[in-house]
């Protein structure tokens, strides 16, 4: 407190042993105060300018060694289904296809449980049970990718084929649009266990982020809102959710990112084959699955580069999902400012 | 005694300067004959001090991997054509066999019990049987009650020299799938589940009921895996086996391709398996690294005259002693240093 009105240089002089001409010792202190100042500035600045550096390296990396693929197919590589490394004709439209549909299947079960199970850890659990299920799900995200697809493929997969499958496939038999999303046989694995096997992965993202912004409603919003007589869910859905959607956006974001690019737990269950098909119980194949399973046997450049080229299609998926929640976000909080 | 008659060959031979140090031979390619590779260096370390270091990243990378000179010797499933070795200079010769077998997942069937044969083979992996109770089916096993049950055929998701001994097979037999799907490491497939690996395979097989899937034999036995025979050549159902390999290899003309190249399916012979496979080496025919490549050429003699008990252990093949005179006599005449010299010389 006292020495709140001494200079920086003289504080830092305190330490100094040997006495010596004050002014000297000032300017010196201060020449050293400005290089570790500059020192640090520059190593801040060189850290950021690494990671671009970085990015772009990555993303020249990505289109010289897509260029033979990309110059030999065009565009049409994006619209081809066939994947023949005999005839050497490659197309990524199988794996795009997988990607979105398994990352879909997902997202369309995660989100909703995700928020359900945050809004009841952070509104209706009792208090002894909130944290060893707030622990539970924090673990669930801790699980190596390589465990999820193991118990995929020895436990989910096979239960799937036993009863899962042949359910929906007798009950949805003769209704139009549903008999051919789930058309049979029974494999077991496919896309649609892979999409339930990357909603459980998913699912801890989504939640923690969730509760962390329903923690962080003011409790006189709620309070005012079940004073007036409102239902849990309608505080549920028009005072927390209007409050937290940016933070919920962000995690159903996170949790997006994470679906588009697993690829362990993917290769194990989803069936790893280029087709397209309409059932959900079809084998297929997703980029990030194809790319691990393929490029260490893949013989020929061209088989190589087409490869790398799946790598920079979903690097530029990844970089859309990322611009449009970046403008959801900043179009809310625009409507939230009004 | 034995290090520095080594030594010393290395030394007169290679010109190059001998150091007190072991010398490391380095391969890398296939993965099909790793642990018989590892456990011939095991042993022949234990014999000599000098240590092999085989890495199994497949034939693929191993082609790529002797043609960048990074290794001593290259492994491939998938033998090069005659063309290929010339152009980079490259000698080829079979180091052991194995072979490709059929196993199902199917419940009340035994090991053994199933007969398959090629073009039924080939019509499941076309997608055009689809039930096993198919007519096709039927007829080869009579005795057998088949499920009305859907076939999952699953095969490779990678691309791997077993996919292309059975693919070979398969296009040996049936003109359909030479022309819809072809022979190579990796292939469009129309139909099934792909899994990486041998182990990928045989763990997707052993979890999916009604599937089929092809592996080494050594994983279906270890595995204890329900595996297929299958109708041969000269029309005999013979069940997978060392005998049957052997028997293909007996009837193979070893030297009707060059580097040895001859893809054992579809061998003649009553006690033949159809889906017999060799593993090859590839060397250059003039190293750069010399040392290294003579006591790579000394493990491989080695591995050829006292290592047959050990690869039986594991389920591989032996290769026949005739083919491996030929082979040593290739090596006499092909690999050489830069003055000429044999590289190999039984002698010593």
């Amino acid at each position: 407190m006292a020495s709140g009105e001494q200079d920086v240089s003289e504080v830092a002089l305190k330490g100094a042993s040997a006495p010596m001409a004050v002014a000297a010792s000032r300017a010196a202190v201060l020449r050293r105060l400005r290089l570790t100042d500059a020192i640090f500035h520059g190593l801040t600045r060189g850290a950021s300018l690494a990671v671009l550096a970085l990015l772009s390296g990555v993303i020249i990396a990505l289109i010289y060694g897509a260029a033979p693929a990309l110059s030999t197919f065009g565009f049409g590589f994006l619209f081809d289904e066939s994947w023949n490394p005999v005839t050497e004709r490659f197309g990524a439209l199988a794996p795009i296809f997988g990607t979105l549909v398994t990352s879909f299947i997902a997202m369309l079960i995660a989100v909703p449980v995700g928020l359900m199970v945050a809004f009841f850890l952070t509104e209706l659990c009792p208090k002894m049970l909130r944290r060893p299920i707030g622990i539970a799900i924090e673990l669930l995200a801790g699980i190596p990718s390589i465990i999820y697809g193991i118990w995929g493929l020895f436990v989910f997969a096979p239960f799937m084929q036993e009863h899962v499958q042949p359910l929906f496939i007798n009950t949805f038999a003769n209704v139009p649009v549903l008999s051919t999303l789930f058309a049979g046989p029974p494999y077991g694995i496919g896309m649609f266990t892979a999409g339930l096997i990357l909603a459980i992965m998913v699912l801890p993202f989504v939640t923690s982020i969730s509760r962390d912004v329903f923690d962080a409603v003011p409790p006189v919003l709620k309070e005012a809102a079940y004073g007036v007589g409102c239902t849990t869910w309608e505080v549920f859905r028009y005072v927390v959710l209007p409050f937290t959607r940016v933070g919920v956006i962000g995690g159903f974001m996170l949790g997006l990112g994470r679906a588009l690019g697993e690829t362990m737990a993917v290769t194990f269950v989803i069936g790893n084959a280029h087709h397209i098909s309409a059932s959900l119980f079809a084998p297929g194949t997703t980029i990030s699955a194809s790319i691990a399973n393929e490029f260490t046997e893949a013989v020929g450049d061209l088989y190589t580069s087409s490869l790398v080229a799946l790598g920079l299609i979903l690097f530029f998926i990844t970089f859309c999902v990322l611009a449009i929640a970046r403008y959801l976000l900043l179009r809310l909080q625009q409507q939230g400012g009004k | 005694m034995k290090f520095a008659k080594i030594a010393l060959t290395a030394s007169a031979l290679a010109l190059t300067s001998w150091t007190a140090h072991a010398i490391d031979i380095s391969g890398a390619g296939a993965t099909f004959p790793y642990p018989i590779y590892a456990k011939w260096a095991d042993a022949y370390k234990k014999e000599t001090g000098n240590s092999l270091n085989y890495q199994s990243i497949g034939s693929g990378g191993g082609i790529k991997q002797i043609k960048a000179k990074t290794v001593t010797f290259g492994a491939s499933d998938a033998p090069l054509t005659g063309k290929d070795l010339e152009e980079s200079g490259l000698v080829q010769f079979p180091m052991v066999m194995g072979s490709v077998t059929p196993v199902v997942n199917l419940e009340g069937i035994k090991p053994g019990e199933m007969v398959l044969d090629g073009p039924t083979l080939a019509n499941i992996y076309l997608g055009q049987i689809k039930s096993w109770d198919d007519a096709a089916i039927a007829k080869l096993n009579p005795s057998l009650k088949l499920p009305k049950q859907a076939i999952v055929p699953v095969r490779r998701s990678d691309g791997s020299g077993t996919t292309y001994n059975f693919a070979y097979y398969l296009a040996e037999v049936s003109p359909e799938w030479k022309a819809k799907v072809g022979v190579n490491t990796a292939l469009q497939w129309p139909v099934g589940i792909g899994a990486k690996g041998n182990e990928g395979v045989a763990g997707n097989v052993a979890q999916t009921k009604g599937s089929i899937g092809y592996v080494e034999y050594a994983y279906a036995k270890e595995n204890k895996m329900t595996f297929t025979k299958l109708i041969n050549k000269a029309g005999k159902a013979v069940a997978p086996g060392s005998d049957t390999v052997q028997a293909a290899a007996a009837s193979a003309d070893w030297n009707s391709q060059p580097g040895f190249g001859v893809i054992l399916a579809n061998q003649p012979g009553d006690k033949s398996w159809p889906m017999a496979a060799a593993t090859w080496i590839l060397m250059y025919k003039k190293p750069e690294k010399m040392a290294e490549s003579a006591e790579a050429l000394k493990f491989f003699a080695w591995a050829y005259t006292k290592g047959d008990a050990m690869a039986d252990s594991l389920d591989y093949v032996p290769m026949p002693d005739n083919v491996v005179k030929d082979i040593m006599k290739m090596w006499s005449a092909e690999i050489k240093d830069a003055s000429g010299k044999p590289l190999y010389s039984p002698t010593n």
